[in-house]
């Protein structure tokens, strides 16, 4: 309960921390707004509300039933995915979507809506979830599903936590016959060979999603390595790699900087020499490669780091690519990894769910100041242009009327938003 | 597998415990007066793989009641064999300087309570010559300070009172365990600011579970507190009135 995002940029002020513990309970008592708060891996203010107060669901933790016939599980809204892993792999289940860390809790999910590599074929969380409880400030609970209060699925699906404290959640998982995946990456030496190699994998793989080498230029633009994979039907295979150390603190300057990002990138570029290469890997380092460094979010120094993620429509996906990446290029910063997918055609009942057809973008930058935030602005400006959006999720910057022209219906919401909750992005896109 | 019964079921410490005993498939009786916490808990356990989780109502001051519960606890799980005694308050200190009343609740539900629920299961474990007795006291039993010496008292004399049982039942084979966490992040301690040497109930549970798996005697949670205790137990009294602690 740190009452920080993952980007640790910006930090919030006088924010009460308050801890959930038992479902059934009234809200605590609060002065100010409200917001609830999951696992804190949002990585700008979206999970945080400055001069108010954060309900800290963690201590939600609690599994209510699990079926492992039908896949069906209900628990409450502040387990981790990675507490359901441990309890369902062994029974022969998976997640139905994940994202790329595991440490986020269930309730975080839904409010983010949040897609994997698997969106082409899955969908967003919110199309696995049966239902949940929202408990709202004035006491009364709802069951909200597809069928039951199906406004209020929609509005606090990608609700950002803004129309209540989801209590506990009903999900549908998916069959896996184990742990492993079989994996393909390919090395693509241009953005132009990116799209038709997406195209082709989204049919047959689960899984799809690029690293882009973001210092590359020129012809080389946008080259990187496609990796697909399904799960495997393997009886064996690699085991879980070993949890390296937790950066015990935050080192006093950034620790990636022009030189070793260069570098890096060249080198993970080349690592590869073969053009394709399979591999049965153990899901944890295929889903979540970063886990395996505890708080790597401190890697960035005091100043913390801004996420980028942003998504560019089919019919301009490819110049839209090419122009950040060029700009990104330009500008020397950027990040080791940058991750590239076309999103799939299906849409979420979610009001102000981010997925939507097209290609998504998404990297880190070290927060320098002044220049860091004028080049995401003229992110801002490539993506608008494109009828693109930004991730809210992800965000801590970008200005009101960006975020209204990215989510057109955000005013649907209205009615839905819990007139005593309120966070810190909230305040800023919308006052 | 175990037969465990738990006093105090609701606590932070106590379910992180029951967590990792319904990983490994015990079977567990779960004790407290909120009855409604305690079935969401069990139902938690269950799917976490306990094979039985019972659950039976008790506030531990009504001490007539104790006997019937044990009974309960048995008879649900065909037999006992390991006892975890969590409950317990952080006194109001304040309070109880000018409250004999709160004085007096404090002790009943910190050291006899415990002392007395320790009496007949004790005799049981003694009689069938088997089992493992976990009660957790604290590192504040281990010096009277200003700030807390009435709920340090009564966990001083809960400690003091295991090891005579220790010493008792050690013929018996029955082990008896006395755990001393440190700070721990739980409801109990929710407004103090917490530090570096906080830690969470998850930390102290796996000390908890490996300490009865040994047969540990005394086992102080994180073990750092070993240190810090023997420091504080080895500053001479005329030092010590002094301090503000
Ligand atoms: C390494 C890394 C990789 C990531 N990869 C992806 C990815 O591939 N795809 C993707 O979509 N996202 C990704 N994310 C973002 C992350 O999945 C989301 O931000 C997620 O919502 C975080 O969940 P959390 O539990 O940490 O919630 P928080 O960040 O604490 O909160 C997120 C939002 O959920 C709300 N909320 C939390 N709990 C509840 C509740 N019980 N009721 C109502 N509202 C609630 C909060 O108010 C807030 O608006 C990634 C993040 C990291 C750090
Ligand atoms: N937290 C620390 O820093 C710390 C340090 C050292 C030792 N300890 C000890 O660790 C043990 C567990 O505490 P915790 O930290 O996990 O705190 P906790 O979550 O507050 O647990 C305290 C438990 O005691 C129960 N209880 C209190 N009075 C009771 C009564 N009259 N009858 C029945 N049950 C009663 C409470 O029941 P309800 O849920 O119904 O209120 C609750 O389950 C306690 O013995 C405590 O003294 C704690």
């Amino acid at each position: 309960m740190s009452g920080e995002s993952w980007g640790r940029y910006p930090l919030a002020r006088d924010q009460h921390l308050l801890a959930l513990r038992d479902r059934a309970a009234a809200l605590p008592a609060f002065t100010g707004t409200a917001l609830p708060h999951g696992n804190g891996r949002s990585y700008g203010d979206s999970c945080l509300n400055d001069g108010g107060t954060l309900l800290c669901t963690r201590g939600l933790d609690r599994f209510i039933a699990f079926d492992p016939a039908s896949g069906v599980l209900r628990c409450e809204a502040g387990v981790l995915l990675a507490e359901i892993l441990e309890l369902v792999l062994g029974q022969g289940w998976f997640l139905p979507v994940t994202p790329g860390t595991k440490y986020v809790t269930v309730g975080g999910a839904i409010a983010n809506d949040v897609h994997g590599k698997n969106h082409h074929v899955a969908g967003c969380f919110s199309e696995h979830v049966l239902g949940f409880e929202l408990l709202r400030s004035d006491g009364s609970r709802r069951w909200c599903s597809a069928q039951e209060n199906p406004d209020w699925f929609a509005a606090t699906v990608g609700g950002l936590g803004l129309t209540g404290l989801i209590t506990w959640v009903e999900l549908r998982l998916r069959r896996v016959r184990g742990p492993w995946l079989s994996v393909e990456t390919h090395r693509f030496d241009s953005l132009a060979e990116f799209f038709p190699l997406a195209a082709a994998s989204d049919r047959d793989y689960e899984y799809t999603v690029a690293w882009i080498d973001c210092a590359a230029r020129g012809s080389a633009l946008g080259r990187g390595h496609f990796i697909r994979a399904n799960h495997a039907a393997a009886s064996s295979g690699p085991g879980a790699p070993k949890r390296w150390l937790s950066l015990p603190l935050t080192p006093p300057f950034s620790l990636i900087n022009r030189l070793n990002l260069r570098s890096f990138n060249a080198l993970y570029f080349h690592r590869q020499q073969a053009r394709v290469r399979h591999a049965l890997s153990h899901y944890e380092p295929y889903f979540y490669p970063l886990d395996a460094i505890g708080r790597w979010n401190r890697i960035y120094g005091p100043r913390g780091f801004l996420q980028y993620q942003c998504v560019i429509p089919p019919q301009n996906a490819q110049a839209g690519m090419a122009e950040l990446l060029q700009r990104i290029g330009a500008s020397g910063s950027g990040s080791f990894l940058v991750v590239l997918k076309l999103f799939g055609e299906r849409r979420s009942a979610g009001i102000l769910s981010f997925p939507r057809p097209g290609a998504t973008l998404a990297l880190d930058f070290p927060n320098n100041g002044p220049d860091t935030f004028a080049l995401l602005d003229q992110l801002d400006e490539i993506v608008a242009a494109a009828g693109g959006a930004v991730y809210p999720a992800k965000d801590a910057r970008m200005s009101g009327a960006r975020f209204r022209s990215y989510f057109p219906a955000w005013q649907t919401l209205q009615p839905f938003l819990d007139p005593k909750f309120s966070s810190g992005f909230w305040r800023r896109v919308t006052e | 597998m175990r037969r465990i019964i738990i006093i105090g079921a609701t606590s932070a410490i106590a379910e992180a415990t029951a967590r990792l005993f319904a990983a490994r498939g015990d079977a567990l009786c779960l004790v407290g007066r909120d009855a409604s916490r305690l079935a969401v808990i069990a139902a938690d356990l269950g799917v976490r793989g306990a094979v039985r989780a019972a659950t039976a109502t008790l506030d531990v001051t009504d001490f007539a009641a104790h006997a019937a519960v044990l009974d309960e606890a048995e008879r649900e799980l065909g037999g006992l064999d390991t006892v975890l005694i969590a409950h317990g308050t952080l006194s109001n200190q304040s309070e109880c300087e000018t409250s004999v009343d709160a004085l007096r609740r404090e002790y009943d539900i910190n050291a006899l309570s415990v002392m007395a629920l320790l009496t007949p299961i004790a005799n049981r474990f003694a009689q069938q010559g088997f089992g493992d007795i976990a009660v957790i006291s604290s590192v504040a039993g281990d010096r009277g300070r200003m700030s807390n010496y009435v709920y340090g008292s009564a966990k001083a004399a809960v400690t003091a009172f295991l090891s005579g049982l220790r010493q008792r039942l050690q013929k018996s084979g029955v082990n008896v365990l006395t755990i001393k966490p440190g700070f721990v992040d739980t409801p109990m301690t929710r407004d103090f600011p917490k530090g570096a040497l906080w830690a969470q109930p998850d930390t102290i549970a796996q000390g908890i579970v490996k300490a009865i798996e040994k047969r540990r005697s005394v086992v102080y949670l994180p073990w750092f507190w070993l240190g810090i205790m023997g420091v504080i137990r080895s500053v001479p009294e005329f030092v010590f009135k002094r301090l503000r602690l």
